[in-house]
C-alpha cells in the first residue's frame, strides 16, 4: 500500500475554517451587518441575525430591501471566493498565514425580492453556476423559516480577480 | 411606511422625508435626504469604513451601494404624484461600471418614470464627486399600494 495517510480531521478542519474566518473578517461591510457563515465540508450557509438596525419598514416590521440586497450580495461574493480557494485550501497552500487573493468584483447584480423579510435571522446559499478564468454567474437563495419558502433570489455576474499579476 | 395617497405637494414631500429620517436602516447607514419632489429623489452616504468591502482598496461594499439604490428609489416612488400608501421592492438590478473613490460621499438619484394602478418602474444613477462618471446605475419595480376603495 503507497496511499499516504490521510490528515488528521482536526488539522483538516482547522485550516478549512481558518480561510473562511480570514475571507470573512476581510469584509468590514459583513460584520456591521453582523453576517457569518456555518460551513459543512464545503457547503456554506450564510446567517443574518435579527437586528433593530436592519429594519427598512416599521410599521409591518420587515428588513430593508438594502439589507436583503447586501447579505445575497455578500453570500455570493464570499461563496465564489470560497469556490475559487478551496482547492488551495485543501492542499494546505491557503487558510495558514497566507495572504488570500484579491477578491471577485461584483459586475451586476439583480435581486428578486418574493416576500417582506421578517423581523428575524435569515440564511442564505450561493450556487456558482458557472466560474471561468475571466467571469462567474452565481446564483443566491435567501430564506427566513422554512428553506422551500424564499423570501428573496439573487443572480449576479463577477469579474474574477487575476491570479500571479 | 402608510403615506395618505390624497397627500400632495410639500405636505406630501415633509411626511415622506419624516417616514424616511425614522427608518432604523436609513440611519445606521448615516443616509442623508436631498431633494425629493414628483417622483425623483436624491439621497447620500457619507464615506465609512465599517461599510467597506474590500480591505485592499477601502473600496465601499457593493452591499451598502445597493441599499442607498433601493432607498432613493422607493422615496422616488412614494413621492411620485400618483400617490402611494407605501411602496416594497419587487426586483432591483444593479450594475457596477467602476469602484467608488474611498473617502468620497456617495449620491444616488432616482426618478420613478412610469407608474401603472399597482407597480412603479424606476432608474437610478449613484456618483461620488466625480459625477460625470457614474459608480453604479439601477433599474428596478416596486410595488404601489392603493387603500381599499380609495382614489383608483
Amino acid at each position: 500500500m503507497s496511499r499516504s495517510r490521510p490528515e488528521p480531521v482536526q488539522v483538516i478542519k482547522q485550516r478549512r475554517d481558518a480561510a473562511l474566518t480570514s475571507l470573512v473578517d476581510g469584509v468590514p461591510y459583513a460584520k456591521f451587518l453582523g453576517i457569518h457563515f456555518d460551513r459543512r465540508g464545503d457547503e456554506l450557509t450564510a446567517i443574518l441575525p435579527f437586528d433593530e438596525k436592519l429594519i427598512g419598514n416599521q410599521m409591518l416590521p420587515a428588513i430593508h430591501g438594502g439589507v436583503t440586497a447586501a447579505f445575497l450580495e455578500i453570500t455570493a461574493v464570499i461563496g465564489l471566493s470560497w469556490q475559487m480557494l478551496w482547492k488551495d485550501i485543501e492542499s494546505g497552500d491557503a487558510g495558514g498565514d497566507m495572504a488570500l487573493p484579491r477578491m471577485p468584483k461584483t459586475i451586476d447584480f439583480t435581486i428578486d425580492y418574493l416576500r417582506s423579510g421578517l423581523p428575524r435571522d435569515a440564511y442564505a446559499r450561493a450556487r456558482v453556476n458557472r466560474s471561468g478564468r475571466r467571469y462567474a454567474s452565481v446564483h443566491v437563495e435567501g430564506w427566513q423559516d422554512n428553506r422551500q419558502r424564499l423570501f428573496a433570489q439573487a443572480t449576479g455576474h463577477f469579474l474574477m480577480p487575476q491570479r500571479d499579476e | 411606511m402608510a403615506v395618505p395617497e390624497y397627500l400632495d405637494g410639500e405636505a406630501r414631500g415633509n411626511l415622506i422625508r419624516q417616514v424616511f429620517a425614522a427608518m432604523p436602516h436609513f440611519q445606521a447607514l448615516g443616509m442623508e435626504l436631498g431633494k425629493i419632489a414628483d417622483g425623483k429623489a436624491e439621497i447620500s452616504m457619507a464615506y465609512d469604513e465599517r461599510f467597506i468591502g474590500d480591505p485592499e482598496t477601502g473600496v465601499i461594499s457593493g452591499g451598502a451601494v445597493s441599499a442607498l439604490m433601493d432607498t432613493t428609489s422607493g422615496a422616488a416612488v412614494m413621492c411620485h404624484p400618483t400617490g402611494t400608501m407605501g411602496t416594497a421592492t419587487l426586483d432591483l438590478r444593479i450594475d457596477y461600471m467602476r469602484p467608488a473613490t474611498p473617502g468620497q460621499r456617495i449620491t444616488a438619484q432616482a426618478e420613478c418614470y412610469h407608474v401603472t394602478r399597482t407597480v412603479a418602474f424606476v432608474r437610478a444613477t449613484a456618483t461620488d464627486d466625480d459625477t460625470s462618471r457614474p459608480v453604479a446605475t439601477a433599474t428596478g419595480t416596486f410595488t404601489i399600494q392603493r387603500e381599499e376603495g380609495g382614489k383608483k
